[in-house]
């Protein structure tokens, strides 16, 4: 019943998988170079870290540009809720690395960079010793990085930027790292967990994974055994959260996609299926692979006011519309979670949250957003009983008639 | 500002085909300081948020207004607006 391809092998428990048990295990990668892209492509792989762009894309469009080019393996997990990416490199770090040799290979880049969150000390400790067991050839292009603790650091131009000159901060596109990145080359910038996949479909095709892939979700919130779940593409969100011991009749509704992902009625979540073309389909993100159900006795309009309060705090500071459109909707959610919004505060609410994606240099604003416009729809009860103090859902009693 | 929102454009008179350049708006967020020349040159394509960080049109910029649209992006005292071909400008 259980299905795992990335996190095959060894128990997890046992800590990093080394270079010996991975190589009689997997046996060597059979597709490389454009052959490699072309597999991609066929596979539909869309990108683990959040934003789902085409992987088979990506790397032609760095592939097609001229002069020496880099990789950039995105290890810098900045969303809370989700471990999948430093469980990855924790456990399976030649994975990892196969995946960023094969992107080398396949982009013409000679050099690469491990970008790794600085809070994540195990799976840097597990890279690194992984590293010292691959041969000269691969070590002496291979470096790594360590991004600065902050939910922006992932971002692609912020990690370009921060290798570049040590500043985790988004910069203004264009140009994207494609055209220019690190040192002005253009820069493949790869979640971990995307490249881990191409290895895998560098030894069995891109029909096999477009078949019977599998992704990583990070279940979260109030489940008995939260954590991460490798399943297959497709499998119904139910099952994820029933795995990791949630019971569907407690939960109110679910976040889909991390913070910046949205709110989901749990009646409307529980069929949608964990793949990210289907999910857009359904008019939901896969994002990151976040699923966090909320319980029936938690009030989601507080959830999103901490939610938002948060991603404000991690703006980069840097464009007016996401300082002071975000700090606004954070401020004016935290009035609405205490009962104390003023007139036009849900109105307000509905129209910032319209206006601001699109209007940063990245995509930090268009999260948050996002997530306010599903929560607005998704707690519209919840959100006019706290603006005309009524209380919500969560404020009933739970036990009726005790004496 | 009641004169310059009387240009707000409406669409082309009917029975007229209006040309559209190829060109679009797009503004460096990071530079933007929110000082609001653009949408007093063209507030056709652009409007200020409670802010006064403009909200641009992602339209291409119709031919009957390129020149108002260049004079936006030369008055910006930030150097922040662009105007540039097909998926360059954001």
């Amino acid at each position: 019943m259980s299905f795992t391809s990335l996190l095959d092998g060894p128990d997890l428990r046992g800590g990093a998988e080394p270079a010996t048990r991975h190589v009689a295990r997997l046996g060597p990668s059979l597709l490389s170079g454009s052959e490699l892209i072309d597999a991609l492509d066929q596979s539909d792989l869309r990108g683990r870290g959040g934003a789902g762009f085409p992987v088979g894309r990506k790397w032609r469009s760095v592939a097609g540009r001229q002069g020496p080019r880099v990789v950039i393996a995105n290890g810098a997990e900045g969303e809370p809720l989700s471990f999948k990416d430093r469980l990855l490199m924790q456990a399976r770090p030649h994975l990892v690395l196969d995946g960023a040799v094969l992107a080398a290979g396949a982009v013409a880049a000679d050099q690469i960079v491990l970008y790794i969150g600085r809070e994540h000390s195990a799976a840097a400790a597990a890279m690194l010793h992984a590293l010292a067991e691959r041969p000269a050839t691969e070590r002496g292009r291979i470096r790594i990085s360590r991004a600065p603790v902050a939910y922006i650091s992932g971002e692609e131009t912020a990690a370009v930027q921060f290798i570049n000159r040590g500043v985790a901060l988004p910069t203004r596109v264009p140009p994207r790292p494609f055209e220019a990145g690190v040192r002005g080359r253009p820069t493949l910038v790869q979640n971990v967990e995307s490249l881990a996949v191409a290895a895998l479909i560098a030894r069995h095709g891109g029909a096999w994974y477009r078949s019977s892939g599998s992704l990583l979700v990070t279940v979260t919130g109030t489940v008995v055994r939260p954590g991460v779940i490798e399943t297959r593409l497709g499998t119904p969100v139910a099952e994820v959260v029933e795995r990791a011991g949630g019971r569907p009749g407690s939960i109110q509704a679910l976040l889909l996609g991390g913070y910046f992902g949205g709110w989901v009625a749990a009646d409307d979540a529980w069929d949608l299926p964990l793949h990210p073309v289907r999910l857009r389909a359904a008019g939901h993100s896969l994002g990151c692979g976040v699923v966090a159900p909320l319980p029936v006795d938690r009030c989601g309009v507080a959830e999103t006011a901490r939610i938002v309060s948060y991603l404000a705090s991690q703006s980069a500071g840097q464009c007016g519309p996401c300082v002071l459109g975000l700090g606004a909707i954070a401020e004016t959610l935290r009035r609405l979670a205490m009962g104390l919004s003023r007139p036009d505060d849900l109105a307000r609410l509905d129209r910032w949250s319209a206006e601001l994606p699109g209007r940063g240099a990245c995509r930090h604003p268009d999260g948050g957003a996002g997530l306010v416009h599903s929560a607005l729809s998704v707690f519209a009860e919840d959100f006019a009983g706290h603006h005309e103090r009524r209380g919500c859902t969560a404020a009933r009693p739970l036990t009726a008639g005790v004496a | 500002m009641s004169e310059l929102s009387a240009r707000r454009w409406q669409g082309p008179p009917d029975g007229t085909r209006v040309g559209t350049s190829r060109l679009s708006l797009g503004v460096d967020r990071i530079r933007c300081d929110g000082r609001g020349y653009c949408a007093e040159l063209l507030p056709e394509m652009i409007r200020l948020d409670d802010w006064g960080y403009p909200i641009v049109s992602s339209d291409r910029v119709p031919d009957h207004l390129l020149d108002h649209a260049r004079r936006a992006v030369a008055t910006c005292p930030l150097l922040a607006m662009r105007l540039a071909g097909d998926g360059r400008s954001r």
